[in-house]
């Protein structure tokens, strides 16, 4: 690919279609006998969303490796029965309303790393989160296994953002390499769990000073990796907003 | 050290030392956190990539380091705070201790300045290794080893002599190695860009070249063979490196395949640079450097050279060997 950086100026390899071979990168994947896990949280009217969201998943992540899928739900008997392929297990974990949509996004956050240490650390070794109101649409493969995995959001390359448009103050002062969208990030175990902790910790803190926008994800996430940078970036083609 | 004429020698089988087998290392697994300061800097650009004339990833997402890839200072200000140690391996046997100097005088001006390094000059004759004072947190060692007859067995034995080194090494002396030759020499920066777990140079005689034309051994018989159609990349023998438990398990695997090729009367074509290849096509590295990394001064600069960072002395090889 001569068209699009492909390579962070940190060295971290950004994932486009055509730089890859996935096969090469499969059978590394196989060497280490790896498991991988992905999250998702469909609450009240993301309900909805969770079966078009699992079969394209089933379908699309990851195929044909052990993948276990964690779907957060606040009201379970409204999952449909959804047919799994043989490699993939589904759970089903059943989490509370909450009054304020505020507190929505944090409540995520510690859920999924109270999760992680009971459970997920013992059963996947890659982790990765992806939002309920999207399809699949074409492999999301092994390419995206690596410590600290973000995507770029998509409006970087839309053509009205292309030449240095200002981006929206994710991060204090103009810095940031890149804007991430929080629609999809992941990693090892670890990196996730130091991730949610943060950002949640961040929330915490940002609620306390009265920042209106304390609960706002994709900030305490682009935060915390202007800080921690990711060890390797997906394109916009993993995760495209069709509003842009 | 890059071409070397000279008849296969067919050498003798020998009994490998049984303690090598027994050898673990010393610590166990430690994760590096990384925390990166604030920095400020231009933005990258997306759609603008930097280096467009070469490849900078490999098919399996490794990056391939080359000048305008990456920016020095942020990866400075990443790992300077870990506080690193990394280590030198170099041969100097019999002639070949004349070139320590020069490489050492330009090693302590370019090679991870501002960082710990730990120089291991193996040798034959420590006395012949000149002591000039080096830089605050770089120290010198000498590891005596034995002198062989045939410049082949020399090189085939360095495998064998620095994973028995690593083997000993404590995880607080050094986090990564480099192996590199001795009859080089440093002229620019070569930085903490170059550190990752399994780090493999591309030859500069054949970064151009289809696969078909690489010096793979290529006699089912050794276990060095690279059937035609196969490989990635030709790598260089006079540069690789890692984190030191992957150092260790890439220096004991050719060690083996070496042994291996002994007890069947064969040697490969390349001596440990074909069972360097043979190791890195199924144990793909995690990163490599691009011929700037390992130069051969007698060929031309191309255009897509933009800086030599090390590169091979000028000598008569005759006289040397």
């Amino acid at each position: 690919r001569q068209d699009v950086l492909v390579l962070t100026p940190w060295l971290a390899p950004i994932v486009w279609e055509g730089t890859f071979s996935r096969e090469i990168l499969n059978s590394q994947y196989l060497q280490r006998n790896l498991v991988t896990g992905l999250v998702t949280f469909a609450v009240e009217k993301y309900v909805q969303f969770v079966e078009g969201f699992m079969s394209s998943a089933n379908k699309f992540f990851l195929a044909g490796h052990h993948v276990n899928f964690y779907l957060f739900t606040d009201s379970p008997e409204k999952i449909p029965h959804l047919q799994m392929a043989p490699e993939n297990d589904l759970f089903v974990i059943p989490v509370q309303n909450h009054s304020r949509w505020q507190d929505v996004p944090r409540s995520h956050l510690d859920m999924l790393s109270w999760y992680i240490q009971r459970q997920f650390q013992h059963e996947v070794d890659y982790l990765f989160c992806l939002d309920a109101n999207v399809q699949l649409l074409a492999h999301v493969g092994v390419e995206i296994i690596d410590a600290l995995v973000a995507t770029i959001s998509s409006w970087q390359v839309t053509p009205q953002h292309q030449d240095n448009h200002e981006p929206p103050p994710a991060t204090p002062g103009g810095q940031g390499d890149f804007h991430y969208t929080a629609g999809f990030y992941g990693g090892s175990v670890a990196e996730v769990y130091e991730l949610t902790r943060a950002c949640s910790e961040g929330m915490t803190k940002d609620r306390g000073n009265g920042d209106k926008a304390w609960w706002h994800l994709e900030s305490h996430l682009n935060r915390y990796l202007l800080h921690h940078r990711p060890t390797r970036l997906l394109s916009p083609e993993y995760y495209w907003d069709t509003e842009l | 050290a890059m071409a070397r004429r000279g008849k296969v020698h067919y050498l003798p089988y020998y009994l490998p030392c049984p303690e090598i087998f027994s050898m673990k290392l010393q610590y166990t697994e430690e994760k590096l956190i990384q925390l990166f300061p604030q920095l400020f800097y231009q933005q990258p650009r997306v759609l603008a990539p930097k280096r467009q004339d070469v490849l900078t990833v490999t098919p399996w997402l490794a990056p391939i380091v080359w000048e305008g890839t990456f920016d020095p200072e942020i990866l400075d200000s990443a790992y300077r705070p870990l506080n690193l140690t990394i280590g030198v391996t170099a041969f100097a046997v019999g002639k070949y201790t004349r070139f320590v100097q020069r490489f050492l005088a330009s090693a302590e001006q370019y090679f991870l300045r501002g960082y710990r390094v730990n120089y291991y000059i193996f040798t034959d004759s420590p006395s012949s290794v000149p002591r000039s004072p080096l830089r605050p947190g770089r120290t010198l060692v000498t590891v005596p080893i034995q002198r062989f007859s045939s410049w082949q067995e020399i090189s085939m034995r360095r495998m064998e002599a620095i994973s028995r080194h690593v083997a000993q090494l404590r995880r607080h002396h050094v986090q990564f190695l480099f192996c590199l030759d001795i009859d080089m020499v440093f002229h620019s920066p070569w930085g903490p860009e170059t550190l990752g777990d399994t780090v493999a140079a591309i030859h500069p005689g054949y970064f151009d070249v289809p696969r078909e034309q690489f010096p793979y051994e290529r006699r089912s018989s050794s276990a060095a063979f690279i059937p035609q159609g196969e490989g990635d990349f030709y790598y260089g023998g006079a540069v690789f490196g890692g984190s030191v438990e992957k150092v260790y398990e890439l220096t004991r695997m050719c060690h083996m395949t070496i042994l291996a090729d002994k007890a069947n009367g064969i040697m490969a074509a390349w001596q440990e640079e074909s069972h360097l290849n043979r190791h890195f096509l199924t144990h793909k590295p995690s990163k490599l450097l691009s011929p700037e990394y390992i130069w051969d001064d007698r060929k031309p600069k191309p255009p897509e050279i933009h800086l030599i960072r090390f590169s091979t002395v000028d000598k008569n090889y005759k006289e040397v060997r």
